[in-house]
């Protein structure tokens, strides 16, 4: 066993389940978007402040921002783990990722609820 | 043919060095690439490396020979140099620290063998006789219990390069399945709370180098996927 406190569920197992489910929840949002574009050719400003007026779109899309920090901060944290040794390197690094991915998750909040 | 080997003599040597040798094979016959290391001694006897059994039991000569790790006794010159015979490139195998020209230190490969309780546990009062499996139960230990401790595979895996004190790696994990898997093992829940945090099983990406390079034949990365599913049944 080998103890770590900075990933982001405490277990190889939490992590493992959290990454898949959202990338599962990434692509379904991915696809949603990729349809209503399809769907929707002379897309205007309008369309747009419909489909995301909607509760659930608004519900669906904070998931989604959720769920790409989430898979955005085990990802990285594997990658400094993996190839940063320097714990000042590392701890710098995992802090920076976390005030960028805490900030794009307030920031976007701002610009669901806004619509 | 041209032999080009690493050299490194921590003693002697400020940096490693490729040494390149002319040998002659006799008759130019398909020699093991082992023979030819023994010739290239004869000649220069300050060349290091292991070897044993020489029959690919004891996984002594495990070595990296034109960028693909072999053991050295059962691999024909003709495979790795794509039977082209020319020239062959020896190095120790990769990211494990040299003790000696193709000598290598495996401490930190052991260590994380021995961290999986390489040893069948059993609580049970022992039987009269012996525990025994239906031919079933023994199945599941085909492909398991045949791994050499060569570190062909944990030496090619990256995973095990960068967190070679974390990540159990290819072979160990290998080993830890196998116990997993066996009908006589009553400690399964103990070995996976050992294997459930992010590095010891986790820290596998799949690329299955291991695979390719064992040269048992062996598969690692499925064993690998049976822990995880068993992880996962058990903690979800």
């Amino acid at each position: 066993m080998v103890n770590s406190v900075s990933n982001y569920g405490r277990s190889g197992v939490h992590d493992h389940i959290i990454q898949r489910l959202s990338a599962i929840i990434l692509a379904a949002y991915t696809l949603f978007l990729f349809g209503f574009v399809v769907l929707n050719p002379d897309l205007q400003y309008q369309q747009w402040s419909d489909l995301f007026a909607a509760t659930w779109v608004k519900v669906f899309s904070l998931a989604s921002l959720i769920s790409i920090c989430a898979h955005a901060w085990i990802g990285m944290w594997t990658v400094a783990t993996d190839y940063m040794k320097a714990t000042v390197v590392r701890l710098s690094f995992l802090i920076f990722m976390g005030g960028v991915l805490f900030t794009y998750l307030i920031w976007g909040i701002q610009i669901l609820w806004s619509v | 043919m041209l032999v080009s080997i690493y050299r490194y003599n921590p003693e002697k040597d400020e940096a490693p060095y490729m040494q390149d040798y002319n040998i002659t094979i006799p008759n130019n016959r398909d020699v093991m690439v082992l023979d030819v290391l023994q010739l290239i001694k004869e000649q220069d006897p300050t060349l290091a490396f292991r070897r044993a059994c020489r029959e690919g039991v004891c996984g002594s000569d495990g070595m990296n020979i034109n960028g693909w790790n072999y053991l050295s006794c059962v691999t024909p010159i003709s495979t790795p140099t794509k039977g082209k015979m020319d020239k062959l490139v020896i190095r120790p195998l990769p990211g494990m620290p040299v003790v000696r020209d193709l000598v290598v230190d495996l401490t930190q490969f052991y260590k994380q063998y021995e961290k999986i309780k390489p040893y069948l546990i059993n609580d049970e009062p022992a039987p009269a006789i012996e525990r025994l499996q239906t031919p079933e139960e023994r199945e599941k230990l085909d492909g398991l219990y045949e791994c050499i401790l060569c570190a062909c595979c944990s030496s090619s895996c990256p995973s095990f390069w960068w967190n070679p004190d974390k990540f159990i790696g290819p072979s160990g994990l290998l080993q830890a399945y196998r116990f997993l898997a066996d009908s006589r093992d009553t400690a399964t829940v103990e070995r996976l709370e050992g294997l459930s945090d992010p590095f010891s099983v986790f820290r596998c990406r799949g690329i299955m180098n291991c695979v390719n390079m064992c040269p048992k034949g062996l598969n690692p990365t499925r064993a690998i996927g049976h822990i995880r599913n068993m992880l996962l049944s058990q903690q979800v």
